[in-house]
C-alpha cells in the first residue's frame, strides 16, 4: 500500500485509477475500542472532503468519519454492517468503509504518506 | 489528560497498579480512574459476565454513621425503611430534596455498631455536609478517607474469594454483610454489586488495597476492569447512574425505583418531598424511567430524544450504548407514561434520523445475585 494517504482526522486512503477507498487507521481504531456498529454513506451521495460521509460506534462513543477527500460514494463496505470487530481487525484491508470516485484528486497531494502520518501520531501521542 | 489536569486530580490506593497494568487513566469524578486495562471494554465486559472482574471503586464515598437512634434519624433524609434493616443487611435508597427529586442513591449498611453508607464519588462532598446538617448533633458522620473499596464481580467472585476470606460465603446472600479477614486484613465485607452478577465489595484500610487488589488478580479468574466497562455492566443490568438516569430533577417514583420504598414508609412519610412522591404513588406520574432496545443495530445514546410518530416529543433517552452480552443497542430514558408499557413502539432521533425502539422490560440480561 505505498500509495496510503492519511488525513490529520485518522482516515486513510488508497486510490486505484478515479476511485479512492477509505478506511480508518490502526492508530484511530486503537483509540476508539472495539467497534460495534457502522453507519456507512448512502451509495451515490456526494461528501466534501473533511465532512461527515459515516460513523462509528464503538463500545466508547460514536464518532464521526470524515471522508479524506471530496466524491462520489460508488460502493460501500456491507461486511461492515455484519461485522464491525473488522474495523480493529483489519482496520487497513477488510474494515475499509467505502470507495468514492475523486472529484478533485489534486486534493490526496495536501495529505500525509505512510512516514508523515506515523510522525504525526508519535506527536499526538 | 493534560499535566495540569492530572495535578489536580486525586489517585485512590490502587493508582501505581492501574499504571503497571496499562490501564488508560482518565479524569472522573476529580480522580484518576481506569477507564480501561489491556483487555478493553468489551472484553472486560464478558469477562466480567463470564468469570469475575475486579474494580477499583475507591472513589466512591464511605461513611460511617455512629449514635443513638441513626436508623430513624437517618429515616428523615432517605425514603427507604432504616428502622426495618436487620444487623448485616444491606439496602439501596436515596437522598430526597423537597420535591421528591433524588440528590444521590446510595447503600446502606446496618454494620451492627454502626451505619455504612456508600455514596457516590461526584456527589460525597454534598452528601457529606447533607448528612452532617440533616442528622441530629448525637450522630456521628466519619468519612473513611483511610479506605479503598473494591469490587469483585462475576460468578467466579465466590470461588476466588473464599480462598482468601475467613467468612463462610455461602452463608452470604446478596445485599448481606459481615466484618471479615481478607488475606488477614480486617475488612467490611459486603455482598453486592453494581454488574447485575454475583460479586462482593470489600472496604479495606487504603494501606492493604494494593497487596489485596493484586493477590486476587493474580487468580487465574480475575481481570482488572475499567469504568467502561462498569457502565456497560449496570446499563444492561438496568441500573441508574446518577446524573444521567436520576438527578434532582427525577423522583424514585419517576425512576421506578419505588421498589426500594418500604410499605410503612409509603404510609408515614417523614423524608424530604414525602409530599410528592406520596401523591405520586397515589395517582400515578406523568413519566416513567423504561428500558429501550431498537429495531435495528443503530445505539441511541444519552440525550437522544424520543418521539411519538407524529415527531412529537415524548421524553429523552439517559443513558444508551451497545450491550455486550446482549449483543445489540440498549439504552434507558424517560417517556411519558402512556407510552411506557411493554412493547410499545416509540422513536428515537439518532443524528437527526428517526428510529425504531421499543419499550422494553430491564434488566436487560438476567440478574445473576446469590439469594443463599
Amino acid at each position: 500500500m505505498s500509495n496510503i494517504r492519511y488525513s490529520e482526522d485518522h482516515e486513510w486512503i488508497t486510490v486505484d485509477g478515479d476511485i479512492g477507498t477509505v478506511g480508518i487507521s490502526n492508530f484511530a481504531q486503537e483509540q476508539l475500542g472495539d467497534v460495534v456498529f457502522v453507519e456507512l454513506p448512502d451509495i451515490g451521495k456526494t461528501v466534501s472532503q473533511d465532512t461527515e460521509a459515516a460513523v462509528v460506534e464503538s463500545v466508547k462513543a460514536a464518532s464521526e468519519i470524515y471522508a479524506p477527500v471530496t466524491g462520489d460514494v460508488v460502493e460501500v463496505n456491507e461486511a461492515l454492517v455484519d461485522e464491525p470487530g473488522a474495523v480493529n481487525g483489519d482496520p487497513l484491508g477488510g474494515g475499509w468503509f467505502f470507495k468514492i470516485k475523486l472529484a478533485d484528486p489534486a486534493q490526496l497531494d495536501a495529505l500525509m504518506d505512510e512516514a508523515a502520518y506515523l510522525e504525526f501520531v508519535k506527536q499526538q501521542g | 489528560m493534560t499535566q495540569a489536569q492530572n495535578a489536580a486530580l486525586e489517585t485512590t490506593p490502587l493508582n501505581d497498579l492501574h499504571v503497571s497494568l496499562g490501564a488508560k487513566m482518565v479524569p472522573f469524578a476529580g480522580y484518576a480512574m481506569p477507564v480501561q486495562y489491556k483487555l478493553g471494554v468489551l472484553k472486560e465486559h464478558l469477562h466480567t459476565r463470564a468469570a469475575a472482574g475486579l474494580f477499583d471503586v475507591s472513589h466512591m464515598g464511605q461513611v460511617a454513621l455512629r449514635g443513638d437512634g441513626v436508623a430513624a434519624a437517618l429515616e428523615s433524609l432517605v425514603p427507604g425503611d432504616m428502622q426495618g434493616l436487620a444487623p448485616g443487611r444491606m439496602r439501596y435508597t436515596m437522598f430526597t430534596n423537597d420535591r421528591g427529586g433524588i440528590l444521590d442513591d446510595l447503600i446502606v449498611t446496618n454494620a451492627g455498631d454502626h451505619y455504612a453508607v456508600v455514596v457516590n464519588a461526584a456527589c460525597k462532598t454534598e452528601d457529606i455536609a447533607h448528612l452532617r446538617a440533616g442528622l441530629p448533633g448525637g450522630i456521628d458522620v466519619e468519612v473513611l478517607e483511610d479506605r479503598a473499596l473494591i469490587a469483585l464481580q462475576g460468578p467466579r467472585a465466590a470461588a476466588v474469594l473464599q480462598r482468601h476470606v475467613d467468612a463462610k460465603l455461602d452463608a452470604m446472600p446478596f445485599m448481606t454483610a459481615v466484618q471479615a479477614a481478607v488475606k488477614g486484613v480486617d475488612c467490611g465485607l459486603t455482598r453486592s454489586g453494581y454488574t447485575g452478577e454475583d460479586g462482593f465489595e470489600i472496604s479495606v484500610p487504603s494501606e492493604h488495597a494494593a497487596a489485596l487488589a493484586a493477590a486476587l488478580l493474580e487468580e487465574t479468574d480475575v481481570e482488572a476492569i475499567g469504568l467502561g466497562a462498569r457502565d456497560s455492566l449496570r446499563l444492561e443490568a438496568g441500573l441508574c447512574l446518577y446524573g444521567h438516569d436520576i438527578d434532582a430533577t427525577t423522583t424514585p417514583v419517576e425512576a421506578a425505583l419505588t421498589w426500594s420504598i418500604g410499605k410503612r414508609r409509603r404510609e408515614e412519610g417523614g423524608f424530604p418531598g414525602d409530599a410528592v412522591v406520596r401523591r405520586q404513588l397515589r395517582d400515578g406520574v406523568d413519566r416513567v424511567r423504561v428500558g429501550l432496545r431498537p429495531d435495528d443495530r443503530t445505539p441511541a445514546r444519552e440525550g437522544a430524544r424520543l418521539t411519538d410518530d407524529a415527531g412529537a416529543d415524548i421524553g429523552v433517552v439517559t443513558s444508551g450504548g451497545f450491550g455486550p452480552t446482549v449483543g445489540g443497542p440498549v439504552a434507558m430514558g424517560y417517556v411519558q407514561t402512556q407510552y411506557s408499557e411493554i412493547g410499545t413502539a416509540v422513536t428515537a432521533i439518532v443524528r437527526g434520523r428517526p428510529l425504531r425502539e421499543r419499550i422494553v422490560k430491564m434488566p436487560f440480561v438476567p440478574a445473576n445475585y446469590f439469594r443463599g
